[in-house]
């Protein structure tokens, strides 16, 4: 098999994975995307379990030590058989509180800590290091197999370069596909997807391998049995000890690893998706490791002595000449690995960003929180953590020398993220758990895991000498890494899971019992112990009325994006019965705020971002006692006295409100009149007193000439004011006839943007425009809409008071609606005029009253009403903001 | 010596229609087109008569006459309040800042002249 060709074959597939993820990124966008979320897909997605390590280190860990292998699929099938009492809990949790990582379960459990947010992704970071390292190596190891085997002797780069391509290559595609969204959601469809495709992959290509060797070098079943009888595996003696570490040790990583909490928690699009994986996940496994035997057991009848076993599944093939079989295999593997690193890449990217990144740029510049433009902060560092997670995945590769064997190494891994372990069952399970307990737990874990197990895997004398794996540092015997506390003779794997976990549960206990959780933990700890329980959303306290929701409605679309925070705000001020776009800064409603943020950038972070705009969230003790179970009867009682309360404050709210409106309402329509009254009579004035002037006579040509030319004007206002009025009267009575055709919006808006021009022509004004979104036909009253978008652009001429005045106009369709916002940059309008520029006469100055009777907005709210649509003030653009939202097809009203 | 008027109104044509018609009966008139310098501009010039329209940009009409009001050497000043509203609750509230004759918009030509003599001559 040529070498180049295998290269080509690669690139195909990641091509083809790229596609894939890019094709269900589009349909997820239209919405259409129902059946990509489905059971199947995640069940699939959870196949990342078995990485390059299961795909040709399990046949590997067969010929070195027998059936010992199962263990790493026995934990993860014993904890998907009991989903119903951990993972149901997780992704319900996961879902509840919005988490984004496993850094962020643990950060938000004790209190939204980050000091813990920070610790668990440290861990996180240097256990997958080697992880990463050993799918590099596999990579490389398979490349290497072809390369020997070329035969037309083109050279292979060597070793290092392969790795570096590879890891190259990862970094570049997950970036593509985990970043590319500037939507800081932390769901990937697309990828997701791809990672189901090489789960599909990578079991065909195992099973195929299987079904060759049982059927095509072997003679069946029974001769393969016959076979393994003979062969030294057969031999192999089970070891209780191991046997019940290593089970438990997987059952743990498949909760803990960051990877694995991406795809079973922050990706879960459905609770009960979990029921189907409870055995179709299982299966899988099973499905993985049924040739495993027979391969390991032919290969090393076959193989030349000293071949590696770790490769049996591709050398199998290419020595019997089946290349294409072999090609297979390769990609198999191949799909193991990227699937892996993608992933891991992902999740470890998103705690870096929100755990370490952010607090520190928060810290740094605290007033960027607001202005600032966080979701480019938030990409960015995901996609440097990308780089840096690979590269250190790199570094680890070449320092190790990539010569142990991949199980080995993939254990190593497992022990270090099972340290999270005590600290996430703690949290869901017992209320007592503290942040202290925690800190202290996963802090001693993680030390005795590298200690006793990480330093000492890249050899004696790399990191820790010689002479301490055999005397102990400074002589002290019983602190040698290899036989701690002088317990001698144990394998050094269940020697550092057995001491770091001990050591670790026993700390989290302690520091729990000893300390007193601050208020925040008790209530996140009610939340998360008792998750299933039907109300245990717990008061934050915030305290409400502190932050300006106009503030709050920035921040949030800097962190979310413009839409989706607009719409937040919009529903959220609809279900408090308001108009607009910024609803009452209830408790209730900055809670909900901080939970979405926290979908985005963690619990932590979210928390003081809020904490910075609302002040310090206090706790107070009759919250504590709703939280308490004893209280849980009176909870109960006064949950249904607490809906009819919300229901009675809500009604009040929109009663206060159209009080309000109607009171203000009531003050305009007196003030209507006596506007009415001085329209009309200030242009009189003026006819009648030049026209009493002229009556005299005797005035030279000039003059009279002048003075008719004033009376002609004002006679033109007259009239334009009389005009509006029956136009607005008319617009109101709906009375009015729409002329409905085809028109392009592009060109509608250049006839505005002209016809406006002569509004204070001595202003020049830039104006945005984002042609290609305009390019759309509406059906409408053409001359009706240009009419309001000329209102738009004039008013924008007259009032935007920037020095450089500039007018963004931005466009935009959804669901057979098009909103079109017109946006300037001048000081805007402030909050409680709002609600009235709509209304008639409702000049908000008298700065200037550049020639218009105040009706201009009044009528354009009454002919887009009469258009199907809508125009709204839109708060938080940093100037006056107009969004005028109308159907793409209007139809003619039956 | 004539007679000197400081106008202030802030539609352009009817401060010429004004100015015109005073200053075709021998009146010397200073136009002003807001209120806010209208203070300065009155303790500056010491006109005989102000004639001031109810509603300016910035300061109002009536915020000006209460503040000369309150102004010893322009307490005594004349004061004619032009207005297009013509309510009577814009009316009393002018005569109780200390405006001399309240005058509605549209106006006669005749009428102003007449009395904004009326008003110099004195009681």
């Amino acid at each position: 098999m040529p070498f180049n060709l295998l290269v080509l074959a690669c690139v195909a597939y990641v091509i083809l994975l790229f596609m894939v993820a890019f094709a269900v990124e589009r349909r997820a966008a239209a919405g259409s995307a129902r059946w990509l979320r489905s059971p199947l897909v995640y069940t699939l997605s959870l196949s990342i379990y078995c990485t390059a390590w299961t795909f040709y280190g399990a046949v590997g860990y067969a010929a070195r030590s027998g059936l010992e292998f199962l263990t790493i699929y026995l934990g993860p099938t014993l904890v998907f058989i009991g989903w119903w009492w951990v993972l149901r809990k997780l992704v319900r949790i996961g879902r509840q509180q919005r988490v984004t990582s496993i850094a962020d379960l643990i950060s938000s459990r004790y209190g939204k800590s980050n000091l813990l947010g920070v610790i668990v992704t440290v861990i996180a970071v240097v256990a997958a290091t080697p992880y990463i390292a050993l799918q590099l190596q596999s990579v490389t190891l398979s490349f290497e197999v072809f390369a020997t085997a070329a035969t037309e002797g083109w050279a292979p780069p060597d070793q290092g370069s392969t790795a570096i391509w590879v890891a190259a290559g990862l970094a570049l595609f997950t970036i593509l596909f985990g970043t590319r969204n500037l939507d800081a959601n932390e769901q990937h469809t697309g990828i997701v997807t791809a990672i189901a495709v090489e789960a599909v992959v990578k079991l065909v290509a195992l099973l195929a391998v299987g079904i060759f060797v049982v059927w095509g070098l072997a003679a069946g079943p029974a001769d393969i049995i016959a076979r393994i009888n003979a062969s030294p595996i057969s031999d192999w003696q089970l070891q209780p000890g191991r046997w019940v570490g290593l089970t438990l040790l997987s059952a743990a990583a498949v909760m803990t690893l960051p990877r694995m909490f991406q795809v079973l928690v922050v990706e879960n699009a459905d609770e009960r998706h979990l029921a189907t994986a409870s055995w179709a996940f299982p299966l899988y496994l099973m499905l993985m490791s049924l040739f495993v035997v027979p391969i390991a057991v032919v290969g090393l009848q076959l193989m030349p002595a000293g071949a590696n076993p770790d490769l049996f599944v591709l050398t199998l093939p290419l020595s019997q000449g089946q290349g294409g079989l072999a090609m297979l295999a390769f990609l198999g593997g191949f799909s193991s690995a990227t699937s892996m690193v993608i992933v891991a890449a992902i999740a470890l990217a998103t705690m870096v960003s929100n755990h370490i990144v952010m607090p520190v740029w928060l810290r740094l510049r605290p007033a960027s929180a607001v202005s600032g433009d966080v979701r480019r902060i938030v990409l960015m560092a995901r996609r440097l953590s990308i780089a840096g997670v690979l590269a250190l995945g790199y570094a680890y590769y070449a320092v190790s020398g990539g010569s142990a064997a991949l199980a080995a190494i993939g254990l190593i891994s497992f022990v270090g993220v099972a340290q999270i372990l005590p600290a996430m069952l703690g949290g869901i399970f017992w209320r007592g758990a503290t942040k202290a307990g925690a800190a202290l737990g996963l802090t001693l874990g993680f030390a005795v895991w590298s200690y006793a197990l990480f330093l000492p895997s890249f050899g004696p004398d790399a990191v820790i000498s010689a002479r301490v794996f055999a005397e102990g540092p400074w002589g002290i015997g019983w602190l040698r890494p290899q036989a701690l506390f002088g317990v001698q003779g144990m394998d050094p794997l269940l020697h550092a899971l057995f001491w770091s976990l001990v050591l670790n549960a026993t700390a989290f206990a302690l520091g729990s019992i000893v300390t007193f959780p601050s208020p925040l933990e008790r209530v996140q700890g009610a939340a998360f112990v008792n998750v299933f329980d039907a109300d245990t959303t717990a008061p934050q306290g915030w305290a409400p009325g502190r932050a300006e929701p106009e503030a709050l409605l920035v921040m949030a679309q800097r962190i979310l994006g413009e839409e989706p925070a607009l719409s937040l705000f919009e529903s959220a001020a609809r279900a408090q019965g308001k108009a607009g776009y910024l609803p009452d800064p209830t408790a209730q409603f900055i809670e909900g705020l901080e939970l979405r943020l926290a979908g985005s950038v963690g619990a932590a972070t979210a928390h003081a971002m809020i904490s910075q705009l609302v002040g310090r969230a206090t706790v107070t003790v009759e919250d504590l006692m709703a939280v308490a179970s004893e209280a849980a009867q009176i909870k109960e009682y006064s949950t249904r006295l607490e809906a009819q309360q919300v229901e009675v404050t809500r009604t009040a709210r929109a009663l206060r409100e159209a009080n309000e409106k109607l009171t203000k309402l009531s003050v305009q329509k007196d003030a209507f009149l006596s506007q009415i009254s001085h329209e009309l009579r200030t242009p009189m004035t003026s006819i009648r007193a030049f026209s009493e002037i002229m009556m005299e006579g005797d005035m030279p040509q000039s003059v009279t000439a002048k003075h008719a030319g004033i009376i002609h004007d004002e006679a033109i206002r007259l009239t334009r004011l009389l005009d509006d009025l029956l136009d607005l009267s008319v617009l109101e009575n709906g009375a009015v006839q729409l002329n409905l055709d085809l028109s392009n919006l592009s060109e509608m808006l250049d006839r505005a943007l002209r016809a406006a021009s002569h509004t204070r022509p001595d202003r020049t004004f830039t104006i945005e425009r984002d042609l290609l979104a305009e390019a759309v036909f509406l059906r409408t009253d053409a001359d009706r809409l240009v009419q309001v978008f000329i209102n738009l652009i004039s008013n924008a001429r007259k009032y935007c008071d920037a020095a450089q005045p500039v007018l963004r106009i931005s466009v935009r369709h959804k669901a057979g609606r098009v909103t079109v916002d017109f946006i300037d940059n001048g000081s805007g309008i402030a909050n409680d005029s709002q609600a009235l520029v709509f209304e008639k006469f409702a000049r908000l100055t008298d700065q200037n009253r550049a020639g218009g009777a105040g009706l201009g907005l009044a009528i354009c709210r009454e002919v887009m009403a009469n258009l199907g649509g809508t125009i709204a003030y839109l708060p938080g653009q940093g100037g006056a903001a107009f969004r005028v939202t109308l159907p793409l097809r209007l139809e003619k009203a039956a | 010596m004539a007679r000197h008027v400081l106008l202030i109104e802030d539609e352009p044509n009817i401060a010429a229609a004004i100015s015109f018609i005073l200053s075709r009966d021998g009146w010397q008139v200073t136009t002003l087109a807001e209120g806010r310098t209208a203070l300065a501009r009155l303790r500056a010039d010491r006109p005989d008569l102000l004639i001031v329209d109810l509603m300016l940009p910035g300061v109002g009409g009536l915020e000006i006459v209460q503040a000369l009001r309150a102004d010893p050497g322009l307490a005594t000043l004349p004061v004619m309040m032009l207005t297009a509203k013509g309510q009577s609750r814009d009316r009393a509230a002018a005569e109780a800042a200390g405006v001399n004759l309240f005058m509605a918009k549209p106006f006669s030509n005749a009428e102003i002249v007449a009395s904004a003599r009326a008003l110099v001559a004195g009681p």
